[in-house]
């Protein structure tokens, strides 16, 4: 450190929050084997869109075969002879889809509000309180079950009702941070500078208060894949069979049966995408607390 | 405290408002046309101009907006407009129902969970610990749907434990809610116990907790007499903020078991496009909803001296 000090022929920059935090996570193999998952379940998700998905609705086979090594009935055949496999792969892609679309729909809302009433404060930040307490009073699933209602059956509807929804908490967050940051002496001292409001809001403080938005972004993942799971067994959301709601729907009466591969499949398919959300989410969050440095 | 209290019930006018206006516009404006989906494609002209003044519909907006607070004011939603029954009863009958499926789970989750994650607290950073972090992340990562459909297969159909489904009022209705009791506790065991062994090892890091260490005091008697005194605070919040939804009931569970509780109501309601139970349902669950919030701030202050309403 001294000699580098001395000569002088590197300057030495200090380590931002995100730096810190993903050489955190980079010494956490368990954490790397979450993403990894998550990486894996984007590409099929991706590989869907590019038309490289086999598709479920052709039969591979009889009713109800059990599991067995060939490739498309490794987790069995459903009612119609269709490769629960193939199903399972399908909703990959719905869970994404909706993951993706409710996150970028809710994320931005939540920060824009939430520093716009933070950071002017007055009659902005009472009308955007009220908005949110509003929103907060009605039960989540209800509000939801209204709104997509209200859209119609389908994919978009399902991710517009759950995006105009899940803004709340972050924007809560955001407001709380900027009222902090806003009279501290950086963003005085930019504004004696003469920076304007948007200057200040965008380029100086939501930096500061962007970790926030990472974390709740991935815990949203989390929570609208689960909910759009919920929804569509309840009889909004996505109805045309690609969403994993409608096959554990389907499944129900097939335990009965002794039919248990169906439900298995797209178990363990929720399961590990939704651990590898959680465990991500936890670690993101210890990563990026600054109160957390040591 | 009289002050206070008056104060808040104040703010609570404009959020009822508010969430009349959302639901009005919803329902009101966005949405189908109830008139034609009660009367299907067939209807006459003068039937639809009948039942469309039968029901206030021929009004402006803002007359109909206002007819609709006077409800709200006056706690009487009027009629279903499928079943002709009058809502009020209804949604009292509902809300019974559901707290009795939701409510003896909720309160034995509570002193359950408490007393397994005090028990983690004290292990903490050890293999049990550990373990049971995992455990519980994966216990939440499964969707409860599976819970329900796993549980009613295993105990219900192979172990003849539990009807499968059903429900019937008063005591021998309990035959019925076990299952389900059942099943809501073991859901909440994963998200439950995270939360309450955060809460522990907050107070844990406190200074108190260090004196009282300094001074002699054993591990279990720091823990049950110093950290769960001071920990009731929070967890006391989070009690009594989740009891308006038990009000709402699970869901998934009304849906599944057949229990004609409020959920049921609201998702039958939905299905048949049922306005004035869904407007109704849904703003008195929020004006719930902002009671128990008051009342936690005011819990608030009297378990913890140093907070002060005012």
């Amino acid at each position: 450190m001294t000699t580098q000090h001395a000569t002088a022929s590197k300057p030495i920059y200090g380590e931002s929050l995100s730096q810190r935090a993903a050489k955190k996570i980079r010494r956490q193999p368990h954490t790397l084997l979450c993403l990894g998952i998550i990486a894996v379940y984007v590409a099929i998700a991706i590989a869907g869109y590019a038309g490289l998905m086999p598709d479920f609705q052709e039969r591979v086979g009889a009713s109800y075969e059990p599991p067995s090594l060939e490739f498309a009935k490794i987790l069995g055949t459903d009612v119609f002879g269709r490769s629960v496999f193939y199903k399972v792969l399908t909703g990959v892609k719905t869970a994404i889809t909706i993951a993706v679309c409710v996150t970028s729909l809710a994320i931005p809302i939540g920060i824009f509000m939430g520093s716009v009433a933070g950071y002017f404060g007055g009659k902005v930040d009472a009308f955007v309180v009220w908005f949110y307490s509003v929103l907060v009073s009605v039960p989540y699933i209800l509000l939801v079950l209204a709104i997509s209602y209200l859209l119609g059956k389908g994919l978009l509807s399902i991710c517009v009702a759950m995006g105009a929804v899940s803004w709340v908490g972050l924007c809560r967050l955001i407001r709380g941070e900027f009222l902090k940051h806003k009279s501290r002496e950086y963003v005085l001292a930019s504004k004696l500078l003469g920076a304007t409001d948007m200057r200040l809001i965008f380029r100086h403080i939501l930096p500061n208060v962007f970790h926030l938005a990472i974390i709740t972004a991935s815990l949203m993942c989390l929570n609208s894949i689960m909910s759009e799971v919920v929804l569509t067994y309840l009889g909004v959301g996505v109805q045309d069979g690609s969403s994993w709601g409608t096959m554990i729907a389907d499944a129900n009466g097939e335990l009965v049966q002794g039919k248990w591969w169906p439900l298995t499949g797209v178990t363990l398919a929720l399961f590990f995408l939704a651990y590898s959300l959680n465990m991500v989410g936890d670690a993101l969050r210890d990563a990026l607390d600054p109160k957390l440095v040591d | 405290m009289l002050s206070y209290l008056v104060r808040r019930l104040l703010q609570m006018i404009p959020i009822v408002f508010g969430v009349a206006l959302l639901v009005f516009i919803l329902f009101n404006t966005v949405g189908e046309d109830p008139v034609r989906v009660a009367l299907g494609t067939h209807a006459t002209p003068a039937s639809i101009a009948e039942l469309r003044a039968k029901w206030g519909l021929d009004q402006p907006y803002h007359i109909q907006f206002f007819n609709f607070l006077v409800q709200i004011v006056t706690f009487d939603y009027g009629e279903s407009y499928i079943t002709g029954a009058p809502l009020s009863e209804m949604f009292l009958d509902g809300v019974l129902v559901s707290l009795s499926l939701t409510a003896p789970p909720y309160f034995t989750a509570v002193i359950l969970y408490v007393s397994l994650a005090l028990l983690i607290a004290y292990y903490r950073g050890n293999w049990f610990d550990r373990i049971s972090r995992v455990t519980f992340v994966a216990m939440m990562s499964i969707t409860y749907l599976v819970y329900i459909i796993f549980f009613q297969w295993l105990l219900a159909a192979q172990l003849d434990l539990f009807p499968i489904r059903g429900f019937a009022r008063g005591l021998d209705g309990v035959e019925y809610l076990m299952l389900p009791w059942v099943i809501i506790l073991f859901e909440s065991i994963g998200h439950d116990i995270r939360m309450y062994r955060t809460i522990f090892l907050d107070e844990i890091k406190a200074d108190y907790v260090r004196t009282a260490r300094a001074k002699g005091a054993t591990e279990m008697s720091v823990l049950f007499r110093h950290v769960l005194k001071n920990a009731m605070i929070p967890i006391l919040t989070y009690t009594v903020i989740g009891i308006p939804y038990l009000i709402l009931g699970a869901f998934l569970m009304e849906r599944f078991f057949s229990i004609p509780g409020v959920g049921d109501l609201m998702i039958n309601a939905i299905n048949t496009g049922d306005f004035p139970v869904m407007k109704g349902l849904t703003v008195t669950i929020a004006i719930g909803y902002s009671v128990f919030n008051l009342l936690t701030d005011i819990l608030y202050a009297y378990v913890d001296p140093r907070v002060k309403l005012g």
